[in-house]
């Protein structure tokens, strides 16, 4: 019963702090994207724009969801359900920290330990474009209907790569398993240089890692690869006849998607929790100076405030405090163990994030004759060479 | 627990295939298949093959019928006609029939199969990717080079007719 | 009324087995689109599969599930050719129903 319990608690959990970073994602890379073109971007809806996702919820779930006429409406509303679903799905296997004990229960910092794990996220996003196919085929609508013809096209090209890439770390780690994954990436080479697959000897896998990067924008649909939605072409692709909730449900699931993705990068290529350099070099202390400085930067920024900006005398030194106390929270021995190896997991996790943010700032959108001739042309191929000389690599070297 | 599980998802699958069977338009019976198939690999799971549930979703559910539903898609045909008027006869004798022979499965299973053998959900752990990969890879490995063989020539074939105008 | 068994009798799978079988078989016979039919044989195939893996379970042996694998390969090189075939039958003729693509019928 015991099991059952500590589950459902940790769900609830996982399922609760997912969803919200979904929402405050969107409010991440529309501030990115702001940045990047020299705008403020979200700025009236509480403290520098940070209720806006609140806000767009509100407006997502008071607006009237049409459905149109002359759709196939089982399929029409099933569509956006399994997208949301099939993208909440695979964060299951992700262990974002060691195995802890707290109040005398051992558990792991993540949903399951399965030892298929890495099996069960190519699973869950190989049924993904059902979902996207779906709802554009049932809107019956010609824009709808391309975006999502195309996007099969697109997902089922960009699979072959994107499993290839995995396979090749994999053949040094030799497990299915992403705990295991993560914890035979523990230790440094001559002291200092992390043993992450994306380092590591004998052959450091930083071009899988960048074919895993380019057919993960792909599978979900990122620019430069969002051929799917491409609105200068497609309106809004495969959800042009989508509104209300059903469209809150797609876009929820593409944050999600860029999550887990992001997520099984880390702890495919790069160590998952474990720290940047040593703990003996003082690795432990990062968090708390980080998260420290932030807020003491906020603390002075509140001084400082603009008189137009009345409100940053109030909010800044409010969070900067709050940054402060979760600096001290880092220091406590008794929640070391759980919150630095959570830390070092979620950085690179949002380094990538920021990274997806980027290049969606930066690059132009491929045309779609490009985009399947450089999955076929150039990825897949490379993705074998890469996979053959890991293979050769490490059968001359075990 | 392992009944329970059991029952839920070979119901699923029997009524995803009665689905399939009796749906008109294509694209509902492909997403019965794939949840026919989705359910098969939770029976695969409760019976030890946890890489071959794998495989079942990724392979079959992810990319034959996605190839299914894409065609569905690109040639966008209408649901067909059930059934022209002179086949109903062969229908009313074939579906008795077709009854007839699960039936006769089911006495000769029940009467054939030991009442003691059960299945119990973790009592085989052989289907794991281990065992998997190293029955393959030694025991089956001509086997294996030949399906690649095949693949390969199943590739060339679809890409031909795909192409030329016969 | 026996009580409910905890444990589920290898029979039990066997009967799924033959019923989805059956109901595949069914399919196959009765419908006239061929992509349906094509269906059906997966379905078919799917159903003996899962014989596969649960006699792979009563005998202790990983064969069965390589068995398994093994058609799953094939029915992933039939479904591409056969779905480059029905591609072409309709671009030729413009009809998926199989009983008006009899011209090699005597």
């Amino acid at each position: 019963m015991n099991f059952y319990i500590i589950s459902l608690v940790k769900a609830g959990l996982v399922a609760a702090v997912l969803l919200t970073f979904c929402a405050y994602l969107v409010w991440i890379e529309r501030k990115v994207l702001a940045h990047i073109q020299l705008r403020p971007g979200p700025y009236r809806v509480g403290p520098h724009g940070l209720l806006q996702p609140l806000s767009d919820l509100i407006k997502l779930m008071t607006k009237e969801g049409v459905i149109p006429a002359n759709v196939h409406t089982f399929f029409y509303l099933l569509a956006p359900f399994l997208a949301v679903a099939l993208a909440l799905i695979s964060i299951v296997v992700i262990p974002f920290g060691p195995e802890f004990s707290i109040f005398g229960v051992t558990t792991g910092l993540g949903l399951t330990d399965l030892n298929i794990g890495i099996l069960l996220v190519l699973a869950v996003s190989s049924l993904g474009v059902y979902a996207i196919a779906l709802g554009g085929w049932a809107s019956n609508s010609k824009y709808s209907l391309m975006g999502g013809l195309r996007s099969a096209a697109q997902m089922i090209s960009y699979e072959l790569p994107l499993a290839l890439a995995i396979v090749s770390p994999l053949l040094l780690l030799n497990t299915l398993n992403f705990r295991e994954m993560v914890v035979g990436q523990e230790g440094y080479l001559l002291g200092f240089i992390p043993r992450w697959t994306i380092f590591a000897a004998p052959f450091p896998q930083v071009f899988s890692f960048l074919i895993f990067i380019i057919a993960a924008f792909a599978e979900t649909n990122r620019v430069p690869f969002d051929l799917p939605e491409a609105e200068s072409e497609l309106v809004a692709g495969f959800h042009t006849e989508y509104s209300s909730l059903m469209f809150a449900a797609f876009f929820t699931a593409e944050y999600a998607n860029i999550i887990t993705v992001c997520c099984v990068a880390t702890a495919l290529f790069l160590g998952g929790w474990q720290p940047l350099w040593p703990a003996a070099y003082g690795s432990s202390f990062v968090p708390p100076v980080i998260i420290g400085l932030a807020g003491l930067m906020l603390l002075y920024h509140g001084s400082q405030a603009l008189r137009t900006r009345r409100w940053d005398r109030f909010s800044f030194p409010v969070i900067g405090l709050l940054f402060l106390g979760l600096a001290g929270l880092f220091l406590v021995p008794l929640l070391q163990p759980v919150l630095i190896p959570f830390f070092w997991f979620m950085s690179k996790v949002l380094v990538l994030i920021f990274v997806f943010i980027w290049v969606r700032g930066t690059l132009p959108r491929f045309r779609y004759d490009q985009l399947m001739k450089f999955a076929w042309t150039f990825l897949f191929p490379a993705a074998l060479v890469n996979l053959l000389l890991t293979g050769l690599v490490v059968a001359l070297t075990s | 627990m392992d009944a329970i599980l059991f029952l839920t998802f070979a119901g699923i699958a029997v009524a995803c295939a009665i689905n399939l069977v009796l749906q008109t338009h294509p694209i509902s019976s492909a997403l019965s298949l794939v949840g026919v198939m989705t359910s098969l690999a939770v029976l695969y799971l409760l019976l030890g093959g946890s890489f071959i549930a794998a495989v079942q979703v990724i392979v079959y559910a992810g990319a034959i019928m996605v190839l299914f539903v894409f065609v569905i898609m690109l040639l966008n045909t209408q649901g067909e006609r059930m059934l022209p008027k002179k086949k109903v006869m062969p229908v009313a004798i074939a579906l008795p029939l077709l009854f007839s022979l699960i039936g006769v499965i089911a006495t000769i299973v029940a009467t054939q199969v030991p009442s003691t053998e059960v299945v119990k959900f973790g009592t085989f752990a052989g289907g794991d990717p281990l065992t998997f990969g190293r029955a393959m890879f030694t025991r089956y490995l001509l086997p294996f080079e030949v399906t690649s063989v095949l693949i390969l020539i199943a590739i060339l074939g679809a890409v031909v007719l795909a192409k030329k105008e016969i | 009324m026996p009580p409910f068994p905890t444990v589920v009798p290898m029979s039990w799978y066997l009967i799924l087995s033959a019923i989805l079988f059956t109901l595949g078989a069914a399919g196959f016979l009765l419908r006239r689109n061929i992509i349906t039919v094509f269906m059906c044989i997966e379905l078919m195939l799917n159903a003996v599969n899962l014989t596969f893996v649960a006699f792979s379970h009563q005998l202790k042996q990983v064969d069965g599930h390589i068995f398994t694998f093994f058609v799953m390969v094939v029915a992933a090189a039939e479904a591409a050719v056969g779905l480059a075939i029905i591609l072409t039958v309709f671009k030729n003729r413009q009809t998926l129903e199989i009983d008006e693509i009899s011209s090699m019928k005597l």
